[in-house]
């Protein structure tokens, strides 16, 4: 499903602030891979989702979705295949228009847009339904500002918009590092129920390491721009939070220090 | 406060009111610019400066149109071509030269000085008039042309309810809001970005070549400052707009309350006028007021939510 061969990219070159970001990644998913995505503070996580989603072209090597070669892809012609949900809950959804609104928009995803309506009547009852499996009341406010809710709430409407119109494959870039413990907790589940019922390909950058396990049927630890683990099916599900650090500091050779990934 | 009564009474009050048929005809034809103003500034989040050279080449091109034997609403119609092109030029300054929207506005608006002169074939005026050609409106006949006018917006206003409601209008709409967004949903920013300013601009053109015929000349500097005026009539018919309705107007109403805004601006202009302030001081009258409008709201939420109080409490 998702082909990344051999990618690398450099921030800044030329200057005191050179960055190697990527530094040789490659990886292949196939179809109803749900890989969670695991390491330090600028080890490359979000930096592969990003050369993966298109936000800037790539130095070397090729990414390829579903057969197709997107390398040379600005960021709005990979969108048809991709759906995203960002760390930030304000970046993902449209503050000023309605909720139902931004669904229609993420429904047209990788259409051509034309003079019809941006939104039809069959369309709002569809949304209506839909936001009533989140449980979150969202289906008698469809005609709100997305503006007027929570964080929590606006990850969970992102969520659907980004898989209202099946995607190849799924970016979560730490979508619940923001939220609170509770409402984390929640759009995770939520994540894992609609990735099993749409059977989604997807890949999750996550700081917990608890989450990277309990989650998907692969995990990935980067560091310093590549991968250094690739754990698959049972041997993941055997994983524990020891198992990991041990691993990390077998592989990289220097200490997990961050604190954060600790705390799982 | 005595001296200022009797300053009140001093002034002949016909006079004002005989004026005031004109500012509102005046404040119309202004509220068209004012409504292209509120798409880039409000929903395009652009503060767009290409407007004071726009309104001019609007301007231009209906009044040597209409002077080289063209009926004078086709002439228009030209206009509002002429100031979509002014738009899309910003535009590709910004989207493909990467220049910054300010001054993509401040480079378009300074060549089309030269380019509204040129199309006024080197003269910085030229007069047009009501009684050789068939115009539109008129400044002699305010009544018929605030009736015209007003028709002319509600046009304006149904067209682009509807398209603000359709696919392509929603994308102009995500990508003033929320440009990352936008690219991950597939919305090419750009197209959208000129897309926007072309139609913002091809109503300013408009306005002014139905300002040049209500007037009944092409002035080169006609377009000086309507940045200004479009800013004031948006914000004024904001601020009117909650007052009466709250958060609840709809997008049509809001429209409209742009163009009551600039009727409201003009009005103000022709009593301070009456009052006594030279005309010469207008224009640092309207920036005053445009900055106090501007100011309002930031000041206000600044002063519930102040370390100082913070401090106190």
């Amino acid at each position: 499903m998702l082909e990344i061969n051999n990618i690398h990219k450099t921030f800044n070159i030329g200057t005191i602030n050179e960055k190697k970001a990527l530094n040789g990644v490659t990886l292949y998913l196939d179809e109803g891979d749900f890989v969670t995505v695991i390491g330090g503070n600028g080890a490359g996580k979000s930096t592969m989702l990003n050369a993966v989603a298109g936000v800037w072209p790539i130095d070397s090597g090729s990414i390829i979705i579903d057969g197709s070669d997107v390398t040379g892809l600005p960021e709005h012609k990979r969108a048809p295949y991709l759906g995203r949900v960002f760390q930030d809950p304000m970046n993902g959804t449209t503050a000023t228009m309605e909720i139902q609104e931004n669904l229609a928009l993420a429904a047209r995803r990788g259409q051509r847009r034309t003079l019809k309506w941006g939104i039809t009547k069959s369309e709002k009852t569809r949304y209506r339904e839909l936001l009533k499996s989140l449980d979150l009341g969202l289906e008698d406010r469809m005609s709100s500002k997305v503006g007027l809710l929570s964080g929590g709430q606006r990850q969970a409407v992102t969520l659907l918009m980004a898989t209202l119109k099946k995607p190849k494959l799924l970016l979560l870039d730490e979508h619940t590092a923001a939220l609170d413990p509770k409402t984390a907790a929640k759009v995770l589940e939520l994540s894992d129920k609609i990735i099993a019922e749409n059977n989604l390909t997807a890949m999750m950058v996550t700081h917990n390491m608890r989450d990277a396990i309990v989650h998907g049927n692969r995990l990935i630890m980067m560091n310093e721009g590549q991968i250094i683990l690739d754990i698959k099916g049972e041997e993941k599900k055997k994983l524990s939070v020891e198992d990991l650090l041990q691993k990390f500091e077998e592989v990289s050779g220097e200490e997990f220090a961050s604190d954060k990934a600790l705390l799982g | 406060m005595f001296d200022l009564i009797q300053v009140f009474c001093a002034g002949d009050i016909t006079a004002l009111m005989r004026a005031l048929p004109g500012s509102a005809a005046q404040g119309l034809i202004w509220g068209i610019m004012a409504i292209g103003v509120f798409i880039t500034y409000k929903i395009l989040d652009f503060a767009d400066l290409t407007v004071d050279g726009t309104l001019g080449t609007g301007g231009a091109v209906t009044v040597m149109l209409v002077l080289a034997g063209f009926p004078p609403v086709v002439a228009t119609g030209i206009a509002c071509i002429a100031g979509m092109l002014a738009g899309i030029v910003t535009g590709l300054l910004h989207t493909v030269f990467g220049i910054p929207a300010i001054l993509s506005g401040i480079l378009t608006q300074i060549a089309l000085y030269s380019v509204n002169l040129n199309i006024a074939q080197g003269r910085a005026n030229q007069a047009v008039s009501v009684d050789m050609y068939n115009l539109i409106v008129s400044g002699r006949d305010n009544p018929l042309t605030i009736v015209k006018v007003v028709g002319i917006l509600a046009v304006i206003i149904a067209l682009l309810y509807w398209f603000f409601g359709t696919e392509i209008g929603f994308t102009l709409r995500a990508t003033g809001c929320n440009e990352n967004m936008s690219r991950a949903q597939g919305i090419n920013t750009s197209v959208a970005k000129v897309i926007a300013l072309a139609f913002s601009n091809g109503l300013v053109g408009l306005s002014g070549g139905v300002l040049a015929q209500y007037q009944g000349n092409f002035d080169v500097n006609m377009g000086r400052g309507a940045i200004v005026i479009g800013l004031a009539s948006v914000i004024i018919g904001e601020v009117i707009g909650e007052a009466l309705f709250g958060k609840k107007l709809n997008f049509s109403a809001k429209l409209a309350f742009v163009a009551v805004g600039s009727i409201i601006y003009y009005v103000v202009i022709q009593f301070v006028l009456w009052l006594g302030l030279p005309t010469i001081d207008m224009k640092l009258f309207s920036a005053i007021v445009v900055a106090i409008f501007l100011a309002v709201p930031y000041m206000r939420a600044k002063s519930k939510n102040s370390y100082r109080k913070a401090a106190k409490s």
